[in-house]
This record gives C-alpha cells, sequence and structure tokens, in this order.
C-alpha cells in the first residue's frame, strides 16, 4: 500500500498523510497502541503529570506577559497580576498549585513504577528518561521559586544555591558563578527568569515526548507485570490489549475530571494550602538584611533537605542528599527480581517497600520542621531507612523466590 | 487458572492499598506530632467576616484614621476600594483620601521612609499583605495585647510581637493596660521574674479606660482587621463564588464522562 493513499480518501486528510504521517502517528500511537485491559487508580498519574504540564505551559504564558524579573519590580508585579491584571489571580493561583500538584502527580506515578516493577527490563531506559524529567522538575520548581521575590524566594534560594560551597576547591567560585554576583541579587533573579522559561520548560518538553516515545516502543506495563505483546491472537494484536483510543481515552477523562475536581478545590477554596503550598513569610517581600526565623524549602524537595541536615557534616550532607536522588536511578538494576508486579513478591518485598515509603514522607515533614532535639534524631533515623532500603533490595533480590505469575492479565471488568 | 490461584492473586491486592495506607497515616500523625510540642503564646481569633460589607467600611475608616499615617498599603488602588467596598466616589475622595488625589492612585503613605526610619528605627511595614504572612488572628491578638512596660521607648511592649517598635496607636481608644506575668521559684528558693515572657503570661488588667468599652475595643479591631483580610486576597470572595460554580460543572461533566467510560468499556470482557 502506498502511503499516498494510506487513509483510503482523496479528502484533506489524504493530502495531509501524502505529506505528513499524521493518520500513521495516530494509529501508532492512540488507536492501535494497545495497552493492558487491567490498569487500576495507579496509571492515571502519568496522564495527569501531562495535563498539569500543559497547565503549567499555558498559564506560565499568561503570567509571564505582565511578570517583570527585576529585584525592584518582581514582587509589586507578582500583587499586580492578583489585582490589576484580569483574572490574574486565577492564573497566578492556578500555576503556584499547579507546580505542587506537578510533584504529587510525579511522586505517585514514581511509586507506581515501584509497585509494579515498571523500570525493569525493557523498560529501563523509560525509567531513566522519566528520572531526568524528575531532575528537570526538580530545577524548574527551584527556579521558579526565586521568582516572586518573597522572604523565603529569597532565603531558601541562599540556602539551597549555598550547598555547592560546601564543594571543596571549587565550592565558592561554583557558587558565585551560579548567583552571578556575590548575593542573590538582580542578576540571579534575571539568570532563573531566563532558565525557568526557557531553557528547563524546553528540556521538559522534550524529555516527555521521549519518554512517551520510549513507552509506545516497549509498550506499557501493566499491574500484573505481564508482557502482553507475548500472547498475540491471530490477528496480531495481544489477546489481553485495549486500544489507548478510545479506551483509556474514556477512562482517563474521568481521572483527569477527578484531578480537576480537587485541583479547583485548592485554587478556589485553598490556594495556600495552610502555608505549603504558598508560603506565609514568601508575602513579605525579600530582605536581605533581614533573615526569617525558619527557613524551609517548599514541601517538595523537603524529603531530601531532611536528608541534608541528618548529616551532621555540610559536605557529606550534600553528598547524601544527591545520593537519595542517584539512587534512584539505579533502581532497574537494585531490583534483581524477576517478577515485577508486587502482586507476585511476597512479604519480604511489600514490608520494606511500606517502610521505604513512609520514611520518604516522614523525612518531608521533617524537611519543615526545625532541625533540632527528636527531630534530628527521627531524620537520621528515617534517612537510614531510606537508604537501607535500596541496600536490602539489591541483596534480597539476588535470591527472591516470587509466587506463581499468571500467563493471561487477571480482569475483573 | 485455579481457584486458590484466584484467591492468592485477589489476596495480593491488599499489598499496594497496605503501602498506600501506612503513608497516609504517617502523613497526618507527624504534623499532630510536631504541632503538640509546639509553644504557647498569646493568640486570640479574629472571628471576622469578609462578606460583611459594613464591617469593611468601619475598617477601612479605623485604617485610614489610626494606621495610614505610617503604614502603607501600596497595592491598593482607591477606586479598587470604592468597588469592593461599595462606596462612592464621593465618599472615597472625601472620607479615605488625604494626600492622594485621583482614585486610579495606590495607597501610599506620605511620610518619607528616611524620617521614619529615623523616628521608629525602621520604617513601618507596608500592610497590604500582612493578613497574610502573618494571619489575622495575629493582627487581632497584637492590637489587643500592648501592656505598659517601663523599659519600653515607647512606654508599652507587647505580647504578640515583644519589643515591638511600635507605639501603642491606639491607646485613647483601649485605654492602658498592665500585664501580670508568672513568678516561679528558682532553687535557692527565690523568686524569678518572667515579665515580658509570652509563655508566662497570666492577665491583663485596664489601669487607665479608654473612649471605648472592652467589647466596642474589640469590634474595632475586628473591623480593623477585616479590612486588612479583605486587603491581602481581595479576590476571595469572587473566588469562592466561582469556586462553586467551577466544582458543579465539573460535577455533571464527570457523570457524562463516567457513562462514556462505562459504554465505551462495555466490550472489554
Amino acid at each position: 500500500m502506498s502511503s499516498v493513499t494510506e487513509s483510503g480518501g482523496s479528502g484533506l486528510l489524504a493530502w495531509i498523510d501524502a505529506r505528513f504521517p499524521l493518520s500513521k502517528m495516530m494509529r501508532e500511537h492512540a488507536t492501535e497502541y494497545y495497552a493492558g485491559k487491567n490498569f487500576n487508580f495507579w496509571y492515571v498519574f502519568g496522564v495527569l503529570a501531562m495535563v498539569v504540564l500543559i497547565i503549567q505551559l499555558i498559564t506560565g504564558i499568561f503570567l509571564t506577559m505582565n511578570y517583570k524579573p527585576a529585584a525592584a519590580d518582581a514582587f509589586a508585579s507578582v500583587e499586580y497580576i492578583m489585582r490589576d491584571v484580569e483574572w490574574g489571580w486565577l492564573i497566578r493561583y492556578m500555576h503556584s498549585t499547579g507546580a505542587s500538584a506537578f510533584f504529587i502527580v510525579v511522586y505517585l506515578h514514581m511509586f507506581r513504577g515501584m509497585l509494579y516493577g515498571s523500570y525493569k527490563k525493557p523498560r529501563e531506559l523509560l525509567w531513566l528518561i522519566g528520572m531526568l524529567i524528575y531532575l528537570a522538575l526538580m530545577a524548574e520548581g527551584f527556579f521558579g521559586y526565586l521568582l516572586p521575590w518573597g522572604q523565603m524566594s529569597y532565603w531558601g534560594a541562599q540556602v539551597i544555591i549555598s550547598l555547592f560551597g560546601a564543594l571543596p576547591v571549587v565550592g565558592d567560585p561554583l557558587v558565585e558563578w551560579i548567583r552571578g554576583d556575590y548575593n542573590i541579587s538582580d542578576i540571579t533573579l534575571n539568570r532563573f527568569f531566563a532558565l525557568h522559561v526557557i531553557a528547563v520548560p524546553l528540556a521538559l518538553v522534550m524529555l516527555v515526548v521521549m519518554h512517551i516515545l520510549a513507552l509506545h516502543e516497549t509498550g506499557s506495563n501493566n499491574p500484573d507485570g505481564i508482557e502482553i505483546k507475548e500472547n498475540k491472537g491471530a490477528d496480531g494484536i495481544p489477546v489481553d490489549g485495549i486500544a489507548f483510543h478510545p479506551y483509556y481515552t474514556a477512562k482517563d477523562l474521568v481521572a483527569i475530571i477527578l484531578f480537576l475536581m480537587a485541583f479547583s478545590a485548592v485554587v478556589f477554596f485553598a490556594p495556600e494550602m495552610g502555608g505549603y503550598f504558598l508560603e506565609h513569610a514568601n508575602f513579605e517581600p525579600a530582605n536581605m538584611l533581614k533573615t526569617p526565623e525558619h527557613i524551609a524549602p517548599v514541601w517538595y524537595f523537603t524529603p531530601f533537605y531532611a536528608i541534608l541536615r541528618a548529616v551532621p557534616n555540610k559536605l557529606g550532607g550534600v553528598i547524601l542528599m544527591g545520593g537519595a536522588i542517584f539512587v534512584l536511578f539505579l533502581l532497574p538494576w537494585i531490583d534483581r527480581s524477576k517478577v515485577k508486579s508486587i502482586r507476585y513478591r511476597g512479604w519480604g518485598f511489600k514490608a520494606p517497600l511500606a517502610v521505604f515509603a513512609v520514611s520518604f514522607v516522614a523525612l518531608g515533614v521533617l524537611g519543615t520542621l526545625p532541625a533540632e532535639g527528636v527531630y534530628t534524631t527521627l531524620a537520621r533515623i528515617f534517612s537510614f531507612l531510606y537508604f537501607g532500603f535500596f541496600l536490602y533490595l539489591f541483596i534480597y533480590t539476588g535470591s527472591e523466590k516470587g509466587k506463581p505469575v499468571p500467563e493471561r492479565l487477571t480482569y475483573h471488568g | 487458572m485455579t481457584t486458590d490461584m484466584t484467591e492468592a492473586i485477589n489476596k495480593n491486592r491488599i499489598g499496594p492499598r497496605l503501602v498506600l495506607g501506612s503513608v497516609v497515616v504517617a502523613a497526618f500523625l507527624l504534623p499532630v506530632l510536631a504541632s503538640a510540642s509546639g509553644g504557647g503564646g498569646f493568640i486570640q481569633p479574629a472571628k471576622n467576616d469578609v462578606s460583611d460589607i459594613a464591617s469593611l467600611q468601619r475598617g477601612a475608616r479605623n485604617f485610614v484614621n489610626y494606621c495610614a499615617g505610617c503604614h502603607s498599603t501600596k497595592y491598593i488602588r482607591f477606586n479598587k476600594l470604592q468597588e469592593d467596598l461599595q462606596l462612592t466616589e464621593e465618599q472615597v475622595t472625601e472620607n479615605l483620601m488625604f494626600a492622594a488625589r485621583k482614585t486610579d492612585e495606590l495607597m501610599n503613605v506620605a511620610m518619607p521612609a528616611d524620617d521614619a526610619e529615623r523616628w521608629f528605627g525602621q520604617s513601618p511595614p507596608d500592610l497590604t499583605l500582612v493578613a497574610r504572612s502573618r494571619g489575622t488572628d495575629w493582627i487581632y491578638s497584637f492590637l489587643k495585647s500592648f501592656y505598659l512596660d517601663e523599659e519600653a521607648a515607647t512606654g508599652v511592649n507587647n505580647l504578640a510581637l515583644p519589643n515591638a517598635s511600635m507605639p501603642h496607636v491606639l491607646w485613647e481608644l483601649q485605654g492602658l493596660q498592665h500585664a501580670t506575668f508568672a513568678v516561679t521559684a528558682d532553687a535557692n528558693g527565690g523568686e524569678i521574674s518572667h515579665f515580658g515572657d509570652p509563655a508566662y503570661f497570666e492577665h491583663f488588667e485596664i489601669v487607665a479606660p479608654g473612649k471605648l468599652s472592652a467589647d466596642e475595643y474589640d469590634q474595632f479591631v475586628r473591623d480593623l482587621v477585616n479590612f486588612l483580610d479583605w486587603a491581602g486576597t481581595p479576590e476571595q470572595l469572587q473566588r469562592q463564588r466561582l469556586g462553586i460554580w467551577v466544582l458543579i460543572f465539573l460535577f455533571v461533566f464527570l457523570l457524562f464522562a463516567y457513562l462514556l467510560k462505562v459504554e465505551i468499556w462495555k466490550d472489554v470482557k
């Protein structure tokens, strides 16, 4: 069949298809992309991350139209957006809530990967690209948080940038190079703005495209951790597979609406989210002469911040914090179990995974609290459990005996 | 598939649920533990109501008469005040604007920042966002907890903001009050005074009455706090009204989307 007559007609679509693989792409990525029919609740966070990305890109564009990336004007321009720009408060709250929502759905998306072994062969590269997305997202969140130029923007950035100063020899010049000044200043704000609105979003979007291409190359994993491609019917279609469109588009739409309801509840009724999404101290303009009593990064960085502070030595803390993120990259090779899904793995995996999840959340909470007394002790215990999980997993999975995995998906429609 | 296997599989589904459950429990438990160890202080609930327009109008009047001489609310325009507080242009220009000439001007302060710093040690902060940075309860408590302190330069100290550089501007209204703090015994049987430490505060006692009764003063402060609550988030009423419609729309959309999903998934066995 030649590509000119591929869509079987003469109209506009045929004209386009002869020049651009529109129908072909629709088939490959939607109407003839087959995924397991048993996706559960955990499988909606990928598409929700896409929805949040789009919300952030669009609201970000409109914010850029009125925001002024200058130390003297930034804070006032945000209040200008909140008060004088038509619907500015809505755009700004969507963007600030979107930042936190992004991390919530991405953390759940990553945890899904751990539950069902989605990083295992042949999806190691998919996981690595995903980890790069996560890194880019953290950079995006960090650069963006300086822009409102409030007290917490300023001092939070001060603390995080100064971490690079812990590196031997290159530390201090590196910090100066990042800031572009001896302090966090107008110059720092300008470059963070450039990175936040151009460099990182561009990288993010390209990585997301790669992530989806890699996913569609290997095919999606499923809650049973069975490769549906290994069991195809006479028509060459996986017998346990259903087309992404219309089945999962229809199902995801329900999930998207439920997500938007939760999202709107925050945007319209609790945009500060008790000081976790928009910190109270950030409603005071940045003042380099006045250090706030208690500096804490935004909640999505706090698990790693708690690990940093758990170590008495600054360089040691920085290394351990970096290690806490880096170790996630290695997950496909740390978890050596042949069985993918938690459904067919024993308590030797389930219980430690629960401990890991609790440790991560606990570190997140501890990172928002002052590092003193019992909090420091707790942070040390949970940091130990966080890293201990990966060490344990590597040793345990060397000889892990899973339960029998069924040949076909389990589906209880 | 055998029945045994199906059973085993169904049983195994508690795995992810258990994991999620523990995370949720941990997430809710930790902040509770954390807040239980927090300190005391003197914070009373403001109980203001931003939808009470009359209270907002009184609050604006109180603010302009007693606060605006030193404190700006420089992100608010007079015409925004006029619109949201349902005032006429005449009411705004005659009662609320002293230094400004046009209603599209911002509520700046006439006092030069340099002078302010010389007089008070620091320039009085802009108050547009004080309800967001400090909270309404804090402002309410701050304005109610000035007490006589001979050591302080202004003659008064404050429980919510110890060693505040602001004088008790509202003393003519509230009157002057004396604060009693607990006295504890030291190891030798001597007494330790905790004067000025909010953690040891016991009670206030009015020593020179003001023009307003205690209830009237509470209402005066509450109106003022209400105005500052509006000033920090003037969009809040509109936002909440719109939010209800957005949620209703999404709920209806959800019903249709769910029915569509069920219809499309009918042939998935």
